[in-house]
């Protein structure tokens, strides 16, 4: 049945939280059924760079009818960049909502972790403020003392923040935070750098705790066609016939133990 | 206006389809268009058995185009026999099954399955670029291309359709080949291989190295090429290569082909491919063409 479609998202306001790093909000039919942990096509409108960047919802506004995009600028000349320069009225053609999204329900009654690396970290803001569970940690990894989003994120939960070089919270990495405060979760959450998502595959399975990734991977439709952003899976999946899960369509959220890194 | 065409004795009610490994089997472009729209639906290839495809990155963004290496990831004959044909015969349109295969044996075996299958015409891949046994091994030599052709065509109950590749000293030669060998129509181009580095990690974009480029950057190129093609034998030619709009397809009709794929287009614009066959509507209107046909290498 056709119900879906490429639309023209207006673009509310646009501001930059942090070196290279770039907020947006968006009117778009997508907020209206928008979750935790999808992500929208953008297009550039530039005939040179023709393919969707996928980015992360960072927050819904679903009375506005609005989406919230936090994006890293990945360099000169580059579509991202064209997004930065762009502002409010100019309009972006985007589809989405795209992929499933995390399990909320999977955190009722218990202790969760929810834990953002690098451009990992701003899907996991409409997930804190979505989240119903027992104890809310947000883990939060960044390079240095530009730590985005975090004022929100202490609205939403106990906040732990980790940085490379030490400047604020941990020195080291989201795995840091969690050893140094002693924290302890029986459900985990996570979006951010693949090392860092090894890493919490293996403390989930040490700890064997339920632990939901999501994945990123260079995509070229984001629908589920192209079968360009597959990740390998331990069974061999239904649609595919083969160990591979699209990202984009089964995705990007996986439990840890189904997946390969 | 007569919008229909006829290609190999299958009669398309427009003369538009997708190309192979654009749109998979149609079930998610089927959420955003009405997939009876189309000419024909051309699957992503299938073999006999499932196959894995390559490791990721698999694909790369590239200036008006894009270059991929998914190596034919596919859910093997038996599981596309039950899944994706009964999908696509729900909808008004032909249905084109590409096959790819590692060995003759392997297209054969593919081809002989699908002769019980009520679908319309089938595309032989001998043109990947990004599969190391098959495929291009056979679409790079006149004389195997030839005989798979002739193998392919004793198990074949549908016509035949080439899928040539743009690597390759001459086009025109390559589509001889495939017609002494029994082909009934010939498609291209397949896409162009290529190489991205990325120049600050000193790496390759693809996993695979090296991959097929395609989208509007080819867009020329396939042009010339189906011109070549078209006018060294007497096959239909189904043009492709970097078709985004009704102008980019009536070019290739006007260069010789009697049908087109709309490819890489599908990716940024689901709608692309019905886009392009309502404007080719448009165009015979405006220059007083009466039927497709009448188009077909129309160039002076």
């Amino acid at each position: 049945m056709v119900n879906r479609k490429k639309e023209n998202a207006v673009i509310l306001s646009q501001e930059k939280i942090a070196s290279g790093i770039f907020s947006m909000w968006l009117k778009t039919e997508a907020a209206l059924q928008a979750r935790p942990g999808q992500f929208i096509s953008m297009y550039t409108g530039d005939e040179s760079r023709l393919l969707p960047r996928p980015i992360s919802i960072c927050e819904i506004d679903g009375e506005k009818g609005a989406l919230r995009v936090v994006y890293r600028v990945t360099g000169p000349g580059t579509g991202t960049e064209l997004f930065s320069r762009m502002k409010a009225g100019d309009t972006i053609p985007v589809i989405g909502p795209l992929g499933n999204g995390f399990p909320l329900e999977r955190a009722a009654g218990k202790k969760a972790f929810l834990i953002g690396g690098g451009i990992g970290v701003p899907p996991i803001l409409e997930l804190a403020k979505q989240l119903d569970c027992d104890r809310k940690q947000i883990i939060v990894g960044y390079r240095d003392s530009e730590t985005f989003l975090r004022n929100e994120f202490e609205q939403n939960g106990e906040m732990y923040i980790s940085t490379e070089d030490g400047s604020v919270g941990t020195k080291g990495n989201v795995m840091d935070a969690i050893r140094e405060n002693a924290l302890e979760a029986d459900v985990i959450f996570a979006c951010g750098p693949t090392p860092m998502l090894r890493a919490l595959q293996a403390y989930a399975a040490d700890n064997r705790i339920e632990c939901y990734i999501s994945l990123e991977e260079r995509m070229a439709c984001g629908i589920g066609a192209c079968l360009a952003c597959v990740c390998k899976t331990k069974e061999k999946d239904h649609h595919s016939n083969v160990n591979n899960k699209r990202i984009c369509k089964d995705g990007p959220v996986f439990l840890s133990t189904e997946v390969e890194l | 206006m007569n919008m229909k065409v006829n290609i190999a004795g299958v009669e398309w009610k427009n003369p538009v389809t997708v190309a192979s490994g654009t749109f998979g089997s149609g079930e998610e472009f089927s959420e955003f268009v009405d997939l009876s729209r189309l000419g024909a639906v051309t699957t992503k290839g299938v073999a006999n058995i499932p196959w894995e495809g390559n490791p990721t990155p698999r694909v790369a963004e590239t200036a008006s185009g894009m270059m991929n290496a998914v190596g034919l990831q596919n859910p093997g004959i038996d599981l596309f026999c039950r899944r994706d044909i009964p999908f696509l015969k729900q909808f008004d349109t032909k249905i084109i099954v590409n096959v790819c295969g590692k060995s003759t044996e392997d297209y054969c075996e593919v081809v002989e399955r699908l002769s019980n299958e009520d679908v319309d015409m089938l595309e032989i891949n001998i043109s990947c670029p990004n599969v190391k046994e098959g495929g291009i091994a056979f679409g790079q030599n006149p004389k195997a291309a030839e005989e798979i052709t002739r193998a392919v065509k004793k198990y074949a109950k549908q016509p035949v359709i080439m899928k040539l590749s743009p690597n390759v000293t001459s086009i025109a030669d390559m589509a001889r080949a495939v017609e002494a060998g029994g082909a009934d129509a010939i498609s291209l181009i397949n896409t162009i291989t290529g190489m991205k580095i990325d120049i600050h990690r000193r790496k390759f974009l693809l996993a695979n190295k090296t991959g097929g480029v395609s989208g509007p950057a080819i867009h020329p190129i396939a042009v010339r090429m189906v011109y070549e093609a078209a006018h060294a034998v007497r096959l239909p030619v189904i043009g492709m290569g970097g078709i985004a709009s009704a102008e980019d397809a009536v070019e290739m009709i006007l260069a010789g082909a009697s049908a087109v794929s709309v490819g890489t287009a599908n990716f940024y614009n689901p709608l692309a491919a019905v886009e392009v066959a309502e404007g080719i509507e448009s165009y015979m209107e405006r220059y007083g063409f009466e039927s497709v046909g009448e188009m077909v290498g129309c160039v002076e």
